[in-house]
């Protein structure tokens, strides 16, 4: 019902998972645990902003639409607006 | 990184330790737990080893320690706990606790026997005193019928009248009657009572109602024929004073004695108290005493002894990191300072030592299990911290399901210290609890996965409005409520401007949920995703060799290894990923119709065929796609024989040309004497060991490389294929959660009065049962077993060999008793 910007969302959870991979190690404190926190956080980075970009492109320009039963259609036009 | 990057630097050494000192410099050693020894004496038997004297005493000790453990718990006490571990005794006070325990052992053990003999005699006494107290009164009444047993009729006849009383056991009773009939053919009465209270049986311990009899009898020979049969019967007998002051004294007589032997009874068992008391204090300490003595002596049996200079020499594989530690302890230990450490070459490979903390140990120990990292090569435990997690969530994400995993992690991670559930005895529960760090990320990143999935207990959520205008496409195509009568499903179209207005922000759009073609959307979506992420941890894989060819001074390998392995697997496997997000990209549903099939596609490209219904995806597409091809096969024959080659050219040229294998070979001794079943990439060293014929190792090392390049081909498709189970689970994932839902949940919302709403009660408790066992445990391990084949098999095998052995150090283990 509502237009949802593309480039919004973009560039929010690319500055979002930036910052956990990439700005955020330089502030690890010294210790013998460093080097694995930030393997942790630089992964972390990198797999839940792949997923979460493969779902939004997967979304983004879709080839076929969902198919509903018609008392969705007839319950999702008055009631979902 | 820290030191969970590769395995520390472990070296070989040796100690030497004057004789005097050696007891207490191994104590020192052991509560420190920094080496593990080696054993110089492997053909020698255990009865033929310098100190089996000592062992035997240690374990005559133990053995001692067994019986008051014993007398303990049948007396029913618990030993103290030990407070702290006390360290291993020196030798004259192991002589004082031998003596200490060998005396109290053989008090006990007079203590015991008294206080039985003590028992018994009261309870013999007991039951003396209940035979003439509880025998059957005079029968007064029946004179007629016993006329003999009234003593005033004695003298009326000529034989004396005399009476046996017992006690027997109430089962036989009657067979004793019948017997004493038989035999005595009525020359007796008897008369049978019970015992007023029970009493135990001593040979059975249980309590019984005893039978007291009184037999009434005349004549010698009767009398020996009942007391035989008596006896038969196992019954005690008792005189039986005839007259009532008789009876009386005896009774008072019985009543003194019971009382005095009670009280002396009394005072044994306080005795025994008090040393049992003693015991369960010191034991403990004993115990953890001598099995530590026993550990250093058996430590001590395999150090070789050294004539000349009369001192044990041993041999040990030390963290070089350590190596200060060790001095300092054997300072310590040794009288005068004599003994030291010294460092030893080896071209034997060390152990692996990884350092862990409570949280990555549960990480390198599913690391572990498949195999031990070899000596300092990458390990793959700090990236598994991450991806493991993060590939379960892939194959079980849900919303509530993970919040459910996350908070039952939870729960043991902020009550680890408790030791009611550190000391469970339950295997199953003790391996949850060990992989209590593992499931709260596999927990919090299905939380993750699930939103993206959009999926909380198999429903959506609309946390964005969704994007997909129901009402537009109605106005559109006019779907009047009589149309939409006559139709059962119909289809959005996303060409309709206004129906689609842009992608749904985080996740999965909600409205798919309520599609009946959901399948076909998510099916696409999941497949693509699997091959993505598959590619991207296989390629990350292949990355990880880098840091070991580097570091094993392999450069050679980055070129005619790792490069060859990068273009293979991107030029197929990486255009592939290109191709997915190219049609992400460019095609929209202007175009749905003439769509190009990437599957097609890719087919075509190994093919060099083409297919005329497929359109290209971008002009040029044919020409890329062969240079691509032969650019991946022409990177097999390098990677075939590349290294077999260069390694035949450098043994062929004059060692002395480059002095480049020099300072390389200081390192590689450490690698050489590695022969292991899968080590095909460790291997390549063995040429450098000289005295070997040429031609025999090349065959090997090209055989090795051969099967390596197969299987690294091979593998690139099948694994890629391997990696679509992340679909295939995440499918029945999301089926059995809806399955639940729709056929246990929904039937409790299907009554709308007061009475469903109790109905509501035991549908949600079977909702609830079903998704714990099912959902959770079942699909939970299910996912867990696939992530960890797909880290074991598919991401290790490009780059990990796993065929070391770990470091084990001789240490006090913590006490485990009971």
């Amino acid at each position: 019902m509502t237009a949802h910007s593309f480039a919004l969302p973009l560039v929010l959870c690319s500055a979002f998972w930036g910052l956990v991979g990439i700005a955020a190690p330089w502030f690890v404190p010294k210790g013998p645990n460093r080097g694995v926190i930030i393997t942790m956080l630089v992964t972390t980075a990198v797999c839940c902003y792949l997923f979460w970009l493969i779902a939004i492109l997967a979304q983004a320009n879709p080839l076929f639409g969902p198919q509903l039963k018609n008392e969705t259609i007839w319950g999702g036009r008055f009631l979902w607006e | 990184m820290g030191s969970l990057f590769r395995s520390e630097e472990v070296c070989l050494a040796q100690l030497f330790l004057q004789s005097a000192s050696a007891y207490s410099c191994i104590s020192e050693l052991g509560e420190r737990g920094l080496l593990e020894f080696r054993d110089l004496n492997p053909k020698v038997s255990p009865f033929q080893r310098r100190f089996v004297g000592e062992v035997r005493r240690c374990e005559e000790m133990e053995k001692t320690f067994t019986f008051l453990q014993q007398e303990l718990r049948a007396a029913g006490r618990l030993p103290a706990p030990c407070p702290e571990s006390p360290r291993a005794p020196a030798a004259r006070e192991a002589l004082r606790v031998q003596e200490q325990s060998e005396q109290l052992a053989q008090e006990l053990r007079e203590v015991s026997r008294s206080r039985s003999s003590l028992r018994d005699r009261l309870r013999d006494l007991r039951q003396h005193l209940h035979a003439p107290l509880g025998s059957p009164p005079r029968p007064r009444a029946l004179s007629e019928r016993e006329p003999i047993l009234d003593p005033s009729l004695h003298h009326h006849l000529d034989r004396k009248i005399n009476f046996v009383a017992g006690v027997i056991h109430p089962w036989r009773v009657t067979a004793f009657e019948r017997l004493l009939w038989r035999a005595c053919r009525g020359y007796l009465v008897a008369s049978f009572v019970e015992m007023p209270e029970p009493m135990e049986d001593p040979a059975t311990g249980e309590s019984i109602t005893w039978v007291i009899f009184l037999i009434s009898y005349w004549g010698e020979q009767i009398g020996q024929k009942i007391r035989k049969i008596s006896n038969c019967f196992h019954c005690q007998v008792y005189g039986y004073p005839e007259s009532e002051a008789s009876r009386t004294e005896a009774i008072t007589r019985l009543h003194g004695q019971i009382q005095e032997l009670s009280v002396t009874l009394e005072e044994t068992e306080k005795y025994l108290a008090e040393v049992l008391d003693k015991v369960a204090q010191v034991l403990p300490t004993w115990r953890v005493q001598v099995q530590k003595m026993k550990a250093i002596y058996l430590v001590l049996n395999q150090c070789s002894f050294d004539v000349t200079k009369k001192c044990l020499i041993a041999e040990v594989w030390c963290p070089v990191r350590d190596l200060t530690q060790v001095q300092d302890a054997l300072r310590q230990g040794s009288v005068s300072g004599s003994c030291f450490v010294q460092r030893v070459p080896t071209t034997e490979s060390p152990p692996t030592l990884i350092r862990t903390n409570k949280f990555t140990a549960g990480f390198q120990s599913i690391v572990d299990a498949y195999g031990v990292a070899s000596y300092q090569e990458v390990n793959p435990a700090p990236y598994a911290i991450i991806t493991f997690p993060f590939i379960f969530a892939i194959m079980f994400g849900d919303v509530g399901h993970g919040l459910l995993m996350f908070l039952f992690a939870l729960w043991m991670v902020l009550y680890e210290d408790s030791p009611r559930l550190r000391q469970g005895t339950n295997e199953i529960w003790l391996t949850f609890f060990e992989g209590r760090y593992l499931i709260l990320l596999m927990g919090a990143f299905s939380i993750y996965t699930g939103f993206i999935y959009n999926e909380c207990f198999s429903k959506a959520t609309a946390i964005f409005p969704s994007a997909w205008s129901v009402a537009t496409m109605a106005n559109h195509s006019s779907w009047s409520s009589a149309y939409l009568a006559t139709h059962p499903s119909l289809t959005l179209d996303p060409n309709v401007t206004g129906v689609f207005q842009g992608p749904y922000p985080f996740g999965i759009d909600p409205i798919w949920s309520l599609a009946t073609n959901h399948l076909n959307f998510l099916n696409s979506f999941k497949m693509k995703m699997s091959v993505v992420l598959g590619i991207v941890h296989m390629g990350f894989g292949v990355m990880l060799g880098v840091f070991n060819h580097v570091h094993f001074q392999q450069r050679h390998r980055l070129v005619l290894e790792f490069l060859p392995e990068m273009i293979f697997l991107l030029a197929l496997f990486g255009y592939l990923v290109f191709l997915i997000f190219y049609k992400w990209i460019k095609f929209s549903a202007a175009d749905s119709r003439v769509a190009p099939s990437i599957l097609i596609h890719f087919i075509d490209m190994f093919l060099f065929t083409s297919n005329a219904e497929n359109l290209p995806l971008y002009p040029g597409q044919v020409p890329v796609q062969m240079v691509l091809v032969v650019l991946a096969l022409a990177s097999v024959p390098v990677l075939l024989l590349g290294t077999p080659l260069y390694q035949w050219c450098r043994q062929r040229a004059p060692r002395t040309v480059r002095p480049r294998p020099l300072a390389a070979g200081e390192q590689e001794p450490l690698l050489e004497g590695q022969e292991a079943g899968n080590s095909v990439n460790a291997t390549t060293e063995d040429v450098e060991s000289g005295g070997h014929s040429p031609d025999h190792d090349f065959a090997e090392i090209f055989m090795h490389q051969a099967i390596h390049t197969i299987e690294y081909c091979l593998g690139c498709v099948s694994n890629t294929a391997s990696y679509l189970r992340l679909w295939a689970l995440s499918l029945a994932h999301a089926q059995l959660s809806e399955v639940l839902w729709s056929m246990v949940m929904r039937n409790g919302f299907v009554g709308l009065s007061y009475v469903g709403g109790v109905v509501l009660v035991p549908v949600f408790a079977a909702f609830a049962v079903l998704t714990v066992a099912i959902l959770l445990v079942m699909e939970g391990l299910s996912a867990f077993l696939h992530a960890l084949r797909l880290h074991w098999v598919e991401f290790q095998n490009k780059f990990y060999v796993g065929a070391g052995y770990k470091l084990c150090p001789f240490a006090f283990a913590p006490d485990t008793w009971e």
